[in-house]
């Protein structure tokens, strides 16, 4: 009873989906009131069914209601409460009804956080993000019904991929889509505003605080995939260029420049047409992600099943969004606003300059990761693009881009001196220059590459770090009174620039330090033995066993030493699913500000004297990776409290539509 | 348009028009060909290419550069060296075998008659030794290079019985 009911609502919200979709833009187009006022409500409407649909579908798994196919696929009476409903999401047909879900989600909140834009701009910006559900819901219907039934009924469930059975599937695919989706939500304001024939500063002032929101969930998002890989995977990498990473990071370049673009877009008036562009592009991507990932044409752990029909379903629908969005855009952007006028050394260059080294890494990613499809769709064999590809072609894209990222953030809007940049930017570029050769030096590497690729690193991250201090200090030079009442002066959306910019310079530190640092051994181990990695040394004490709820686990016990004293014990397993019959490794990490000591069991050999093969590392740094991405994410949510858009929400829209500019801060 | 931001009726520090606009061109140029050096430089240099244990047997696949091998691990091939870390295995797609040697850990779905891709390369003996071997993730997964090289291995033998 339960999943039919799910059923039906799926089919009732696509009916309203449907409705949301036409009437509102035939309404806005032809000026009918009666059908523009529709679209709140049908939003919201859409929203209620998929609140529905999805709850139906937890309860299923929550109450292991194995006549439902999804269910008996992916979870198990011996699964835990909060395993089984993560195990919503984790198949094929489940994440995509996450994902409509997220998508009335946010359509639901621009349903409600819009009351002072125009009724015009709500009834098409409601209507595309209308359309793009229908889609959705259309495929899941035909293609990927989550709650089909199976007959006979089997009394116990496949249960969830072992791998999956982690935290990490409770936190990361939900804030993966939440970021994916909201792109949504910049696309639609984007062909709204095509549509409208409307391009200004306050077309990208509305739709900059969605973009940002989504930004940080896809920050996020992909920050708990990375985290969540590290450790799960016994592989000790955080990061293996799989065409699955990269179709999350691919929208996320975009969307990085999606909002530094709308940020000129509001201010300064410029690059209108290069935003739209970039806002569908970040929404094309998003969408091309899930069709990379779900149509099982890439090989990987997000890779369920193989349908062609799923494949197909989802390659039509892409190629009416991208081309439909595309032609449009062809079609009005040229007689949509005109482009404002800056110097070619100025703030604008800098982020001109900036969107497109970020938008051509997003091309050359995209092209590794498709290049294999090319060829082997071509018959001309078989091949893959492995990490050194991206490695030697992104790392020199961003140090370029790392470069114009401090100019950036100091260089003036229109018009940027030479002689006053250079004042400056001279000590930060002295203390870069002296800092990135002596501390490889001081850190004891002598090989020129080594100190060289070192020299990279930290010079980058520095580069930032002491522009982004000039930053702060230029601002305070004209300002009177004591440092903290200066400090507060400083409108929060410069500090959210100000802690993003900083968390790169922290990202950056960790990477160069994991690179150059970091230590690997795999060894034999017999109880008693002890080995060392870096500055510690790991002792192995003993194998017990242990049950799990729903597996079997063999559990390592091995002394973290440090100058031969024990600092704690560490706990690696290595797991026997019983419903998959599945080994699982689980590796046990000490985690610390300056590094990981990470100890992982790799298989039994049978001598008799109870030796196991063991992988041992030594990562330092690598806390500083996921604490880059929180600083990043918690610029974005700095910006977003910014005052400029409380002050806004209260204005009433006549005024804004006058064209009149906004209280700005002061420079 | 709005038109305020625009209004701005200054050229600027001197420099013209043209001058801005051939820095714009120039600009464009030097780095669509550099990064256009770089990705074909990157991927001539990084691409790995898949052979099945057939094609190794033809001597298709290369001796000098490393490359993807996929297929099933024969079964009772797996041997491991007195040291516990190195393991013999062979990689079959049922027509043709090929030796694999590797050293470390393995990942947690290696087995016997299961699907595997290592990467690494031929030595002189024809043993492939390999860098790393591939993990899946589903038990019941078998990679399509895996999968494909089975089938065609399978549709050769029944086309040589029909001869």
């Amino acid at each position: 009873m339960i999943p039919e009911i799910g059923q039906f609502a799926l089919i009732l919200a696509l009916i309203l989906a449907l409705v949301q979709g036409t009437l509102p833009l035939v309404g806005a187009a032809q000026g009918i009131p009666v059908w523009m006022f529709l679209s709140r409500r049908t939003a919201q409407g859409v929203f209620f069914f998929l609140i529905l649909a999805f709850g139906c579908l937890i309860y299923s798994f929550i109450v292991n209601d194995f006549s439902v196919l999804n269910v008996a696929s992916n979870s198990n009476t011996q699964l835990p409460l909060h395993y089984r409903i993560a195990a919503s999401w984790g198949s094929h047909e489940g994440s995509i009804l996450m994902w409509v879900f997220m998508l009335g989600l946010w359509s639901c909140a621009v349903s409600v956080f819009s009351r002072h834009l125009p009724e015009e701009v709500v009834a098409r910006v409601l209507g595309v993000m209308g359309l793009v559900t229908a889609g959705l819901l259309l495929f899941l219907l035909f293609t990927s019904n989550p709650f089909e039934r199976l007959f006979p009924v089997p009394t116990e469930g496949r249960d969830l991929n072992p791998l999956l059975q982690d935290p990490g599937m409770v936190l990361h695919p939900p804030m993966l889509y939440m970021g994916y989706v909201g792109f949504s939500v910049a696309f639609a304001f984007a062909v709204a505003a095509l549509l409208g024939g409307r391009l200004d500063a306050t077309w990208a002032r509305w739709s900059r605080p969605w973009t940002t929101v989504a930004w940080c969930f896809l920050t996020v998002g992909i920050m708990i995939g990375s985290w969540w890989a590290y450790y799960e995977l016994g592989w000790g990498g955080w990061w293996f260029w799989d065409p699955v990473e990269n179709a999350s990071l691919l929208p996320w370049l975009i969307g990085t420049a999606l909002i530094h673009s709308l940020a000129v877009t509001e201010k300064r008036g410029t690059f209108k047409i290069w935003t739209v562009l970039l806002a569908i592009c970040a929404f094309s991507l998003s969408l091309l992600g899930t069709f990379l990932v779900r149509s099982g044409v890439l090989t990987s752990v997000h890779a369920f099943t193989t349908d062609p029909r799923r494949g197909l379903f989802i390659l039509v629908f892409l190629g009416l969004v991208i081309g439909g969005s595309l032609a449009l855009f062809a079609f009005r952007a040229p007689r949509v606003g005109t482009q404002g006028k800056f110097e070619f050394i100025s703030r604008e260059t800098a982020l001109l300059c900036n969107n497109i080294l970020l938008a051509v890494a997003c091309g050359t990613v995209l092209l590794g990761t498709l290049y294999p499809l090319f060829l082997d769709a071509l018959n001309l064999g078989k091949i893959s693009v492995g990490p050194p590809y991206f490695e030697a072609v992104f790392v020199p894209i961003m140090a370029l881009l790392i470069v114009l990222m401090g100019i950036g953030a100091i260089a003036r809007w229109k018009e940027s001196p030479l002689a006053e940049l250079w004042e400056k930017l001279r000590a930060p570029l002295a203390v870069t220059v002296v800092c990135a050769v002596a501390l490889p030096l001081i850190l004891g590497r002598t090989h020129w590459q080594s100190v060289a690729l070192l020299a990279l690193g930290f010079g980058m991250a520095f580069w930032i770090i002491t522009t982004l201090i000039v930053s702060v200090t230029d601002r305070l030079r004209h300002l009177q009174g004591g440092l903290w009442y200066k400090l507060q002066r400083q409108p929060l959306s410069f500090w959210g620039m100000w802690f993003a910019h900083f968390g790169v310079a922290i990202f950056i530190i960790g990477v160069t330090v994991v690179k150059g640092f970091e230590a690997e051994r795999d060894v034999r181990m017999t109880p008693g033995d002890v080995i060392s990695v870096g500055d510690y040394a790991f002792r192995f004490v003993g194998i017990e066993d242990r049950q799990g709820p729903n597996y079997h686990a063999a559990r390592g016990t091995f002394e973290l030493l440090k100058d031969d004293k024990k600092v704690r014990n560490l706990y690696p397993e290595k797991r026997m699913y019983f419903a998959h019959g599945m080994p699982m490794t689980e590796a046990a990490i000490d985690s610390g500000f300056f590094g990981d000591r990470y100890v992982s069991l790799g298989e039994e050999i049978n001598d008799g004297k109870g030796s196991w093969s063991v992988r041992v590392y030594y990562k330092p740094f690598i806390t500083w990776l996921w604490g880059g991405c929180i600083l990043m994410t918690l610029g974005g949510v700095l910006a977003l409290s910014d005052r400029r858009y409380r002050v806004y929400a209260r204005k009433p829209a006549k005024e804004l539509l006058a064209g009149h500019t906004l209280p700005r801060p002061a420079h | 348009m709005t038109g305020q931001q625009a209004a701005n009726p200054q050229s600027g520090s001197g420099m013209s028009a043209r001058k801005k606009r051939f820095l714009w061109i120039g600009f464009g140029l030097l780095l669509s060909f550099a990064i256009t050096a770089l990705v074909v430089k990157g991927l001539s240099a990084n691409v790995t290419y898949f052979y099945s244990p057939t094609e190794v047997a033809q001597n298709v696949a290369p001796k000098d550069r490393a490359f993807r091998i996929g297929g099933m691990v024969e079964e009772k091939s797996l041997r491991r060296a007195a040291d516990g870390l190195t393991i013999y295995f062979g990689v079959t797609d049922s027509a043709h075998t090929v030796k694999a040697v590797y050293t470390g850990i393995l990942p947690d779905l290696f087995a016997e008659g299961k699907g595997v891709v290592a990467q690494g390369k031929l030595d002189e003996n024809g043993v492939f030794q390999a860098t790393r071997v591939l993990a899946k993730h589903d038990e019941n997964y078998v990679a399509p290079e895996v999968a494909e090289a089975m089938d065609k291995a399978h549709k050769e033998a029944v086309l040589k019985t029909l001869k």
